[in-house]
């Protein structure tokens, strides 16, 4: 084989931006083909899809080659979650259905948990011994001992049959573990969330700031899209991060944070804000309540005290606050997304949330828009069974302001105490690899141990599935129908994913396990629909559409049916709080004994010789479940350490160089990770992108490659308020003598 | 008619859909690439710069691979893109040591490979596949002879670089700045 091509080449400056290519050539056999054959007229048809790679869902086409082979996806154009563009990982999304380690029928576990030992079974014989266990278990404890752990679109039909037997919990990772605080502060301030896709106008802002957000290398793809228009139009962009990211090589201002001291910074900020006027007066007196108390709380909050804890120049503090108020309303302090940082998450967000209200932003062009959201008609089923406890009753006085199950909370009431009634017995687990998702590794596998019951669906043998019981192959969204995609924006639109190839092994859609696991649990009435094509056509048909018709378009857009984009001027507006106004000041949290304006709290440092562990996410993958994907690994095959040159030297570390990490409890990265010394990091905190370090042998392409970041989180900052799980709280330090090491272990 | 792209480095995120969009439209095998990011890092902390820019072949107007090329495989159609017939070309590698830019690799099937502007795609009134598909939409594609080709337009307002010009190829990939 010829060598691998570089497909991203990092240089410094000086050192020359060309790699010289003067590899050794092989010669191969005479048998040339016609690679440069024209593919465009060969392509033959094309099916409607939306993207599960990532949770963005950008819908789009799927194209087959002459002999059937799915070959490429390119971009719906009327879809605006992508304007007709797919992201790296949509794009690469063929290497999902191509991938050969992908699960390939049904499993039952032989030997202890976690031990991998499966037997090949039928779909029969995996139904029956899964309902035979849940028959078990909500018998003797209740049927609200089960849950549900998910993340994408199969999770939906499992949630059904769950709430159908009686229980309601159902939780998603991507809230206690990702948005869940942004969404509890925009909440607490505004009456409404984010949701996803955001409600950012970023296309029209003059001025966007991101906090520790790292847009372009999360690859989130519309925003990513109206990031490059805003600076096409020419509109500033300032970014707090350690890190210089992607998008702080695009902004006029970056300011190097010290890590975990954004609160103080935002505080500052709002301080800045007050004290030179420069809110927007007629909006704050309109539509928000408790200004005197936020002015009064912020007073001694000023640059000069902010420099301290942040070590951001008071003048840089003064100028970036005047230039958002220069662009305001047309500001949009973002939100982020994976924010469960610090444990003190939720009051940061308060603290963006409110900043945006003082500059007019919410409901403002350029700043978020009203987004709208199709109604389409559910399938008619019974009332749900109405469950007699819940997660909630675990763990009272805690986490009051969560407005959804926690998939910690979850994780927590399953491992074995006496102090509560219902420990969760069994687990349904769909599309999200808990392992690598949910930080403290240890405690995870220590609920899982106390399970009767897990059963994972997924479409790899990602961690997670070597816990199982019984493993259930799900098919890639290529070759499946799923529920029309729904999502917020500016315009209520729908996508229809249809299969583009017959399931390959004995995979099977999660919506028809669902429905067979609900015959065999006698709930069959919450499924009339014997098959997703003709539920879809059914509700198509409710909204003036049908299924034929979507498979020919793919997306629907359709007009707002209520209020505009942006508020009108002077418009009454009546926001969803107990006031009916946006809360400077938050009654909500005030009532349930948190603090109603948000305080700075010092955060705990790295000790001597550690550094603080920073993460985040590369472009051409998704958390850890692109990691075997052939086309995106191909991209990128394992993660490195960013670290500061000048703690680089002081180590004696060089880009190339594989090391171990160990964290602050002694916990040791599994594999080894790559050095990458790098001016982009500061010296008091090392980065790596999240996904990788995977031990699962099963995922052959990723195993061993990179360290896991999870693996060496072990201590979890819980956000009292609403149980976000912050995982920046760990310092890691290096192990450089590999060898002496091994040998000594 | 002179086809050129200009690539935005202001707008690139170097995410690398360019080069997955190249692998899947013109059946790249994996492990080999006709585009791919370069990211250039200036300064130090907290005083940096960066630059990413998607590259590809340059399509020079004074080819030296074509030049170089024993057999006649490497060669020039319309518009100035440099091409090569496969079944021409004997594999000898002249052309890939003759490159300033990296651009050529030997394909596992035994001839050299590179970037053809998706010239099948161009005559079919499309752009190339990584233009049609980039986020941020840096990149412009288009006949220099067309004054209001996009290219065109955006070389007329915005300042630019080539790279290595010193080689004296006349390289027709060009970088916005």
């Amino acid at each position: 084989m010829a060598t691998r091509r570089q497909f991203i080449r990092i240089s410094t400056m000086g050192a020359g931006a060309v790699v010289a290519g003067a590899a050794g050539i092989r010669l191969f056999g005479s048998a040339l083909t016609d690679g440069q054959k024209a593919t465009v007229a060969a392509l033959t048809g094309r099916t409607p899809t939306y993207c599960e790679v990532c949770f963005w869902k950008c819908a789009g086409w799927v194209y087959k080659d002459e002999k059937g082979a799915i070959q490429k996806i390119i971009g719906n154009n009327e879809d605006m979650n992508c304007n007709g563009r797919f992201c790296p990982r949509g794009t690469g999304g063929v290497g999902m259905y191509h991938d050969e380690d992908r699960l390939r029928t049904p499993l039952i576990r032989t030997e202890e948990r976690g031990k991998q030992s499966f037997r090949e079974a039928t779909w029969e014989e995996a139904f029956d011994y899964i309902a035979e266990k849940i028959k078990v278990i909500s018998a003797e404890h209740g049927p609200e001992c089960l849950a549900l752990f998910t993340h994408g679109s199969g999770g939906k039909y499992f949630s059904t049959l769950l709430r159908a037997l009686g229980s309601p919990h159902v939780a998603a990772p991507s809230y206690a573990q990702c948005r869940g605080p942004r969404e509890v502060a925009f909440q607490a301030t505004f009456g409404e969330t984010i949701e996803s896709p955001e409600r950012t106008d970023i296309r029209d802002t003059r001025c966007l700031v991101l906090i520790g957000s790292h847009i372009g290398e999360n690859m989130h793809n519309g925003q990513v899209q109206e990031m490059s228009d805003a600076i096409d139009k020419g509109a500033t962009i300032i970014t707090v991060d350690p890190r210089y990211s992607t998008a702080a090589g695009k902004s006029k201002y970056w300011l190097p944070i010290k890590p975990a001291t954004d609160l103080a910074l935002l505080l500052a900020w709002i301080n800045v804000i007050i004290t030179e006027e420069l809110y927007d007066k007629p909006y704050v007196e309109k539509y928000t309540y408790g200004f005197e108390y936020l002015k009064e709380h912020v007073r001694n909050m000023t640059p000069e005290w902010a420099y301290g804890i942040t070590t951001i120049d008071p003048t840089v503090i003064r100028e970036t606050a005047r230039e958002m108020a220069n662009a305001a309303p047309a500001v949009i302090v973002h939100p982020g997304r994976h924010v469960t940082w610090y444990g003190d998450d939720t009051q940061r967000l308060r603290a963006v949330a409110i900043l945006n209200a003082l500059l007019g932003s919410w409901g403002r062009r350029g700043g978020f828009f009203r987004p709208e959201v199709f109604e389409l008609p559910e399938p008619p089923h019974p009332a749900y069974p109405t469950p007699r406890r819940s997660w909630r009753t675990e763990f009272p006085d805690l986490y009051k302001m969560a407005d959804t199950v926690l998939a910690n909370g979850l994780c927590d009431a399953t491992i074995p105490d006496p102090s509560r009634h219902c420990q969760f017995q069994g687990w349904i687990v769909n599309g999200t690899n808990l392992i690598e998702t949910l930080p403290n590794q240890a405690n995870t596998i220590a609920a899982i141990q106390a399970l009767q019951l897990l059963v994972v669906i997924d479409t790899m043998p990602m961690e997670i599935t070597g816990w199982a019981d019984v493993v259930l192959p799900e098919c890639t969204y290529l070759e499946r129908y799923d529920d029309l995609r729904v999502g917020p924006h500016r315009k209520p639109q729908i996508a229809l994913r249809a299969p583009a190839a017959e399931p390959m092994h004995n995979t099977k859609p999660a919506f028809w396990m669902a429905r067979e696991l609900a015959k065999r649990l006698g709930v069959i009435e919450y499924f009339p629909f014997e098959t997703m094509e003709e539920q879809l056509d059914w509700q198509l048909k409710q909204v003036g559409s049908s299924l034929e018709e979507m498979k020919k378009i793919g997306v629907k857009t359709f007009d707002r049916s209520y209020e505009d984009l942006y508020f009108a001027p002077d418009e009454d507006v009546e926001f969803y709080t107990g006031t009916g106004k946006i809360e400077l000041y938050s009654l909500a949290l005030e009532e349930a004994g948190y603090d109603p304006l948000p305080k700075y709290t010092k955060h705990e440092e790295p000790p001597e010789g550690y550094y603080r562990l920073n993460y985040g996410r590369a472009p051409m993958h998704t958390f850890s479940r692109t990691a075997n994907n052939p086309n995106l690994t191909d991209l990128m095959e394992e993660n490195s350490v960013w670290v500061n040159p000048r703690v680089a030297k002081e180590w004696g570390l060089s880009t190339g160089q594989y090391v171990h990490l160990m964290n602050q409890d002694g916990k040791r990265s599994e594999f080894p990770i790559k050095v990458r010394v790098t001016e982009r990091i500061r010296w008091d905190s090392v980065y790596m992108v999240h996904g990788f370090g995977h031990d699962q042998k099963k995922l052959r392409r990723c195993y061993g490659k990179g360290a896991s970041d999870t693996n060496l989180i072990t201590k979890v900052l819980v956000d009292p308020i609403m149980g976000g799980t912050g995982m920046r709280g760990n310092f890691v330090t290096f192990i450089i003598d590999l060898k002496a090491e091994e040998v000594a272990s | 008619m002179r086809y050129a792209m200009a690539v935005d480095t202001r707008k690139c995120v170097g995410c690398s859909d360019c080069v997955v969009a190249c692998q899947t439209e013109n059946n790249v095998p994996i492990g080999f690439c006709r585009d791919w990011v370069v990211e250039v890092v200036d300064g130090t902390y907290p005083q940096l710069e960066i630059e990413l820019r998607s590259e590809r072949c340059n399509h020079c107007d004074n080819a030296p691979c074509v030049r170089c090329c024993p057999t006649g495989a490497s060669h020039i159609v319309e518009g100035g893109v440099v091409m090569v017939k496969p079944n021409k070309c004997i594999g000898c590698g002249a052309c890939i040591a003759s490159c300033p830019y990296d651009a050529r690799f030997p394909h596992p099937k035994g001839y050299v490979d590179k970037c053809t502007f998706c010239i099948h795609r161009v005559r079919e009134g499309m752009k190339p596949a990584c233009v049609a598909v980039c986020p941020t939409k840096c990149m412009y594609f288009g006949d220099l002879d067309d004054p209001n080709s996009d290219v065109s337009v955006v070389l007329k307002k915005r300042k630019y670089k080539t790279l290595i010009p010193e080689a004296g190829t006349k390289p027709q990939l060009y970088f916005l700045i």
